[in-house]
């Protein structure tokens, strides 16, 4: 990462913190920001260090409620989107498309709210969103963003059912996961027909075509991408 | 393909990829080497040879039987769209080109899967399913899968949807393994399938959404053919790990519906098994 991308915290003002090597238990905090967007800034933990407490929201991934809010956080971000684009669609959406993206509003509130009360008192808050690279008036720009948000989606559950613990956890993310997959779908087979599972245009998101694998990745990289999205600072700790 | 970056996202899941690999080196070595030479096509096979070196004999009996469970899978679906592309017994004209490289697209993504499993399997893949051990009619129920563009949409939409559910139903055996990875990323590529089948036949006239939604009079089967109902037994649930999705928290927006469309259910081995040999031949039935 080059420097200029970093946004280095007053507290954090050791330049050499960021050369020293990233144990298992580095700690990682992903600030959503202003307008360049930042995001990632990594140090290493050392044991004997105080760290000030943190503004925003911990995703903390010793066990599977991380997890779960992690899932939490992405699908807050979806549901704030589609909740915009279906209060006012662009104005070049057919009908069809109008009631699908209601209908996909409506699975992501579900699966927001389902998280919220499965996680009960273990759910972190209500994460403020920044969608101002989006123009919700322009259907490209909106299916652009919708199509990034559903294949990172699947990249996301994909790359972190293997930390799921639980077996229910684990079969619930496959539950949801594989709808997400369908929405994907659906919104690339309007921007192009025919690219429903275009793997190589997901390389990034870690699709192998050869292999007619879909994306995976793992949390960081994730939230790295969708960092852009989210005012709220996530920081992650044992990931 | 990237190789690398595969290896960097097995890594991510298991660390110790590269010590498992690394008492043989001569994997690694004969890999690289084999990666120069070989083409594209060939690379999942060698990628999952390299596996079956790097994890040797650790592959749980468990898991090998769900992989090669996926693999008959994987082997049927092949089969039918292969056949659909090839056969000279297929009189029904695809109506669009785009609906042609669809079904090709589909065909090749199942072929890659075939190739990734036999490879991670190694000598403990299932013997080969051919062509001649199917029947894609099922026996007669679906007498003109061949010749009726609707009816080929059809069964391939139970393929796909039962893919998806089975792929989701062996999840917790594959728990904490690397392999899930891999299973999880075929699962969500079944999924786009199964959604763009259902955007085929809904172009084709039937009235079906990308994602399974309540059949009419609240059936599980919302595909309107009845022939199908025991690939969407269970659909039609709408609580979640004891939280009701209806109407949750306040969202009359969430409907019945929406719950049965936010959530595609698992299915057991055996109702999938029981789906499967509707298509394999006496003799050669899971």
């Amino acid at each position: 990462m080059k420097n200029n991308e970093l946004e280095i915290k007053d507290e954090l003002q050791e330049k050499s913190l960021f050369n020293g090597s990233l144990g298992r238990r580095s700690f990682l905090q992903f600030a959503g920001a202003s307008a360049a967007g930042m995001a990632l800034v990594a140090a290493g933990c050392k044991k004997d260090r105080n760290f000030p407490a943190m503004d925003g929201t911990t995703l903390d991934f010793k066990d599977d409620f991380g997890v779960l809010n992690y899932a939490y956080a992405l699908e807050q971000l979806e549901a704030a989107f589609y909740v915009k684009v279906a209060s006012a669609p662009p104005s070049s959406f057919t009908t069809a498309q109008k009631a699908y993206f209601q209908d996909i509003q409506f699975h992501e509130i579900a699966h927001r709210e389902f998280f919220k009360n499965a996680l009960s008192t273990a759910a972190i808050g209500s994460l403020e969103v920044d969608f101002s690279s989006i123009d919700f008036t322009n259907a490209t720009s909106v299916l652009g963003a919708a199509m990034a948000f559903e294949d990172l989606g699947v990249a996301a559950y994909n790359g972190a059912g293997v930390r799921i613990k639980t077996d229910a956890y684990l079969v619930l993310a496959g539950k949801i996961v594989s709808v997400e997959a369908r929405h994907a779908a659906y919104i690339r087979d309007i921007i192009s027909n025919g690219s429903f599972a275009d793997l190589n245009s997901m390389t990034a998101l870690g699709a192998n075509n050869a292999g007619g694998l879909d994306g995976a990745l793992t949390p960081d990289k994730v939230l790295g991408i969708a960092g852009k999205y989210i005012k709220t600072k996530i920081n992650v700790i044992n990931l | 393909m990237n190789i690398v970056n595969i290896l960097e996202e097995i890594e991510k899941v298991d660390g110790e990829i590269y010590e498992r690999l690394s008492p043989r080196r001569s994997a690694m070595k004969d890999f690289y080497s084999m990666g120069k030479k070989i083409a594209f096509a060939a690379a999942p096979l060698a990628l999952g040879s390299m596996f079956t070196k790097a994890y040797g004999q650790t592959l749980p009996t468990a898991v090998v039987n769900t992989l090669n469970f996926a693999l008959s899978l994987e082997y049927l679906e092949y089969h039918f769209y292969n056949h659909a592309l090839l056969g000279t017994d297929v009189t029904f004209a695809y109506p669009t080109t785009a609906a042609k490289a669809a079904i090709t697209t589909i065909r090749d993504h199942e072929k890659a899967h075939v190739d990734l499993l036999k490879g991670a399997l190694g000598g403990s893949a299932r013997a080969e399913i051919t062509y001649a051990m199917t029947d894609f009619t099922a026996g007669g129920t679906f007498g003109d899968v061949y010749q009726n563009y609707l009816t080929f949409l059809k069964v391939a939409l139970g393929f796909e949807d039962t893919g998806v559910r089975a792929y989701k139903g062996q999840a917790t055996v594959l728990k904490g393994n690397a392999v899930l990875t891999t299973a999880l990323q075929i699962h969500s590529v079944e999924a786009r399938h199964a959604s763009h089948i259902r955007q085929m036949l809904a172009a084709a006239g039937a009235s079906i959404k990308p994602w399974i939604s309540l059949g009419a009079g609240g059936i599980a089967n919302d595909t309107g053919v009845p022939q199908v109902d025991p690939v969407y037994a269970g659909e039609s649930l709408d609580v979640q790990a004891g939280v009701t999705i209806t109407g949750i928290n306040g969202q009359s927006g969430v409907t019945k519906a929406v719950a049965v469309e936010s959530f595609d259910e698992p299915l057991d081995t055996a109702s999938v098994v029981t789906i499967a040999n509707l298509f394999l031949r006496t003799g050669s039935k899971l």
